[in-house]
């Protein structure tokens, strides 16, 4: 069998068989999704082993017909991109496992059975390669996500699933309309066709029509980034969640969004993306911005790691609308950044939530003199978080600022401000949390880290110094696909938007060997 | 028209599901004073014994497909798929009732016997090629829904639906019998494809009559299928009735009315399709609108299903809409992913409900995924199904539906329809907040264990939905292949 497609099956056969397991046996359902969840890391581990890295095309293909009118085929293949993100997936998962090993305790087996349903969503959402697979993917995704919050949440968790789940329900909507269209001006739902023919000149859109196309993808994916305006669901969501729950949220599921973006709405819709660039950028600035503003102020640990969520992925969509290749390397390496710190944060956060039983900044103070490995694993969370050089987000930030520096030097400017705030507010929390008077409370219930979260978290922190060191082990596939995305965005783009970003290519051309010698650094 | 009444041996057989039904159904009441008491569960298994060789015979009758009667009955792929749908609604809301009607303390063989008589109704009305068979079938299935609605004598909601149900039920008949009657005045038959021959030929009858016709049918069908702005009724009735009863009504007349619909505004009045589509068009925004949002406000689930069962009668108006070949495969198919998904959801509800019926309300259901997890799972996949997630029937139906609109460059039409089917999502996921998210109440607590004839009555809808959103194909070729019509 194809190891793609072993990688996507695994977690749905886990999850029905975990369904056989009977509900008195709690630690059975734990230690099943640990198995299949670790299998599922391995298997995902050989498929990186054996992925070409000199290549940009799609690997993996497997292309079965499913059904016959209209033409729906199982196709699944991955890139550079996609690759990376399901390693993420695969990764977080035995990680929230972990994790919610005591945390969870009611109805374990509906838990631990959703956890692996969420991961084959969110692994087929990542490498579909069929529009319709893709929406059932997408779609699939939010109802064991919408039943992680809602049943194990915390007090306002329904109000919270269900916003969550209208929100991207509608605005995936829009996007199954946008599909259905297409699917009648091409007759195909294969993503591969449809770009062929749109490299081939067979099929082109009026402005209007694109226009539309556009940003009926686009508004189904910028909620789920979220984008501002649309983000207000994200707070709620992810301060409601149980840690699994926001784990997998921040770190993947915000992914889809803007992966959607980066695999769908450049390529399909390359003029539309441009002509709405600018709008999209502003709209990003103010999320960076208007997110670190809001987390500063915030008293719940949750709830400023969700509106730091809102900022950092305002990096992500300001590099892919930059159309530099710089910026759209940056903008995957801050997906995939930000997916290991946030989730190291969540996690921690949780640790936190389990022996004090608030996630309030007030109740905490001078942790660091009772637990302090914790304190020092929270410590370089934080650092990576806040974009320290040698760790994982500066990277991506660093690339993204200077993908757009090139091509528009005022955004970068604006979206900067968002670097310095993210360090007020981050290493504000740390020391109102860990430094200061150790209260009593906090002294009887705080244990350090058991070996069961440093399992959790240590792979988390390896990650976090890795990407930040050597950022070569995981860029060249990136650069490969994104190099590959920017060029179908110069496909059938008409020579008014073409003479616009000519006389920048030069200066595009001359800071890549720049930045390259201070990356080697 | 020259008529030959003596009927063939071919006649006979393309009749033999109607047959069959109603024999059956006359025998139950015969049986009656022998069987009761003794053996009430038998009426159940011959109604299903019957129902079973209803759908044999409708399978063996088009293994020689055409026309019987003279013209008036026709036997076709979309007949026979009608056919076959409605009595497996049959089977549906028979399995739930054994335990619903020991219950109630309301075993008897008239329950049976009116379901049988209203299916074959149906069936008749899926094969009618005459405007005078339909409204026989019509009446037929009506007048046996009427009674079946009222069938709990003892509770007032019940006899208020049926009384409301058949009030207005007749006025609409009335109407569709007017339209009948107008369109015989103006082109001189009722035969649908002589109609459709009429309208098309060079001396087309004025078209103001023919649409007011046409106008008129629109309004006593509109009622069958419960579209806005016809839909008044559908709450009470669905409210009051037996809650297999209200299963039933939301599904089997629906999809035999709908047939209907399609037959005669696609083939009869086919050539005059620009005229009614306005009347179409509105009616589906009207339906999908007014019924979710009404929904949103319920909290008797069996009213919100009703709002619900609204609202997807405007998703298949937008298949009609559409006027293509598509589109009636769409119709088709949704109408079986609807039968299987909204049957669960009433079966669950009629299980939750109680003696008398009393547990209705939407926080009955708190706690229900605790109590009977089974249960809640099978729901769980009806409601998912009843939103539209994919690998469910309910979102093949809907994609197929709005595949067709957008094929007909009804591009409003469906961003509208989807964007309602994203509000329709609030109070489906009300309920599945309650099941699963709320503490049990004293409705869950009292719940009866599941008897293995009730699963079977969960696990089967729950199958189908599933099948359906999987593996669509089989289904969706059986309608795309009968969607063709007899032009």
């Amino acid at each position: 069998m194809n190891l793609l497609t072993l990688v996507l099956i695994m977690p749905l056969v886990g999850f029905l068989a975990s369904l056989t397991i009977p509900r008195r046996f709690p630690q059975n359902s734990r230690a099943w999704a640990l198995a299949v969840s670790l299998a599922t890391f391995a298997q995902s581990l050989i498929l990186l082993s054996q992925f070409n890295r000199n290549t940009a095309s799609d690997q993996f293909t497997v292309d079965i017909p499913w059904i016959p009118t209209p033409e729906i085929h199982f196709h699944v293949a991955a890139d550079g991109i996609s690759l990376w993100l399901v390693l993420l997936s695969t990764f977080l998962t035995p990680i929230c496992v972990l994790i919610s090993w005591k945390h969870v305790q009611d109805r374990v087996k509906e838990f631990f059975a959703f956890l692996l349903l969420l991961e084959f969503g969110l692994v087929g959402v990542f490498i579909a390669q069929d529009l319709f697979l893709f929406y059932v993917f997408w779609e699939v995704s939010l109802v064991p996500m919408y039943f992680l919050i809602g049943i194990w949440g915390h007090s306002r968790r329904i109000y919270a699933a269900v916003k969550f789940f209208l929100y991207t329900m509608a605005g995936s909507v829009l996007m199954l309309v946008a599909i259905i269209y297409l699917y009648n001006r091409t007759a195909t739902f294969s993503y591969a066709a449809i770009l062929d023919m749109l490299a081939s000149g067979k099929l082109t859109f009026a402005p209007g029509e694109q226009m539309l196309l556009f940003l009926a993808f686009f508004v189904a994916f910028a909620i789920k980034v979220p984008l501002f305006p649309l983000h207000t669901w994200l707070p709620d969501a992810h301060v409601e969640a149980p840690t699994a729950g926001s784990v997998m949220l921040a770190s993947v599921m915000l992914k889809m969004g803007t992966f959607g973006i980066l695999h769908y709405c450049l390529p399909l819709f390359p003029v539309a993306a441009r002509r709405c660039a600018p709008w999209i950028a502003v709209l990003a600035i103010i999320g960076i911005i208007y997110g670190a503003l809001v987390a500063m102020v915030q008293p719940n640990m949750k709830k400023l790691v969700a509106y730091s969520s809102v900022s950092h992925l305002g990096f992500v969509v300001l590099g892919i609308f930059s159309f530099t290749q710089m910026g759209l390397d940056g903008a995957v390496y801050q997906m995939l950044s930000h997916g290991i710190t946030t989730g190291a944060l969540f996690a921690l956060v949780g640790f936190l939530y389990e022996r004090r039983h608030s996630l309030e900044i007030s109740e905490y103070g001078g942790v660091a003199t009772v637990a302090p490995w914790l304190s020092t694993a929270f410590l370089i969370a934080t650092l990576a978080s806040i974009g320290l050089p040698l760790l994982n987000n500066f990277v991506g930030e660093f690339l993204v600022l200077q993908g757009t520096a090139m091509t528009h030097f005022s955004w970068t400017a604006w979206a900067a401000i968002g670097v310095i705030l993210s360090a007020c507010y981050m290493l504000w929390m740390y020391q109102r949390v860990f430094y200061g008077v150790t209260a009593a409370d906090v002294k009887r219930h705080m244990p350090d880290l058991g070996l069961r979260e440093w399992a959790a978290i240590v792979p988390l922190i390896v990650m976090m110094v890795w990407m930040g060191v050597y950022s070569q082990s995981f860029l060249p596939p990136v650069s490969k696909t994104t190099a590959r995305v920017l060029e179908q965005t110069h496909i059938n783009v008409p020579e008014r938007v073409e003479l616009r970003e000519k006389p920048r290519e030069k200066t595009r051309e001359k800071t890549r060997g720049e930045t390259e010698v201070a990356h080697a650094r | 028209m020259p008529v030959n009444f003596g009927a063939t041996a071919t006649d006979l057989i393309r009749f033999l599901p109607e047959i069959i039904l109603t024999v059956m159904g006359t025998a139950l009441m015969v049986l009656d004073p022998v069987l009761h008491k003794r053996a009430s569960h038998a009426f159940g298994h011959l109604s299903i014994f019957a129902l079973l060789a209803g759908i044999g015979g409708a399978v063996y009758a088009q293994s020689n497909p055409g026309t019987a009667f003279g013209g008036m009955l026709v036997v076709d792929g979309f007949a026979t798929y009608f056919r076959v749908l409605v009595m497996v609604v049959g089977i549906l809301t028979i399995l739930p009732s054994y335990g619903f009607l020991a219950r109630q303390q309301a075993e008897t063989s008239e329950y049976h016997a009116l379901l049988l008589f209203s299916i074959a109704g149906q069936c008749m009305m899926a094969a009618a090629n005459d405007l005078i068979i339909v409204f026989i079938g019509l009446e037929i299935s009506s007048i046996s829904s009427y009674v079946l609605a009222g069938y709990l004598r003892d509770d007032k909601r019940s006899n208020e639906a049926a009384l409301k149900y058949f009030l207005l039920g007749s006025f609409a008949t009335a109407f569709f019998l007017y339209g009948v009657a107008i369109t015989y005045g103006t082109v001189g038959t009722v035969n649908l494809t002589a109609i459709r021959a009429a309208l098309s030929g060079a001396d087309a009858p004025p078209v103001v009559f023919i649409t007011l016709a046409a106008a008129l049918m629109f309004v006593g069908l509109g009622f069958k299928v419960s579209a806005a702005p016809f839909q008044v009724w559908a709450p009470d009735v669905y409210q009051g009735a037996p809650t297999p009863v209200a299963a039933f009504l939301s599904a089997g007349p629906k999809a035999a009315a709908f047939a209907v619909f399609l037959r005669i505004f696609l083939t009869a009045f086919g050539p005059i399709g620009a005229d009614w589509l306005p009347l179409v068009w509105m009616a589906a925004l009207l339906s999908m609108t007014v019924g979710n949002f009404a929904a949103l406000m319920q909290t008797n689930v069996k009213r919100m299903l009703a709002y619900s069962s609204i609202a997807h009668a405007g998703y298949v108006l937008v298949a009609l809409t559409a006027q293509s070949d598509t589109g009636t495969a769409a119709a088709m198919f949704y109408l079986a992913a609807y039968a299987f998904m909204n049957i669960g959801a009433f079966a669950v509800v009629s299980h939750v409900s109680g003696r008398g019926e009393r547990y209705q309300n939407i926080d009955d259901l708190a706690g229900l995924g605790r109590k009977q997890p089974m249960m809640a799972a099978m729901l769980t996949i009806f409601l998912l199904s009843l939103i539209g997630v994919p690998l469910t029937g309910g979102f093949f139906g809907k994609f197929y539906i709005f595949k067709a609109a957008l094929e007909s460059h009804l591009v409003w039409l469906a961003v509208l329809g989807l964007l309602n089917s994203a509000v329709a999502a609030y109070y489906y996921l009300r309920i599945l907040v309650m099941v699963y998210m709320h503490e049990p109440g004293e409705a869950a607590g009292q719940t009866e264990p599941l008897t293995p004839g009730f699963r079977l009555a969960l696990i089967l809808p729950a199958l189908g939905t599933l099948f359906l959103g999987i593996f669509p194909t089989w289904v969706l070729d059986c309608a795309g292949k009968s969607a063709t019509l007899v032009k």
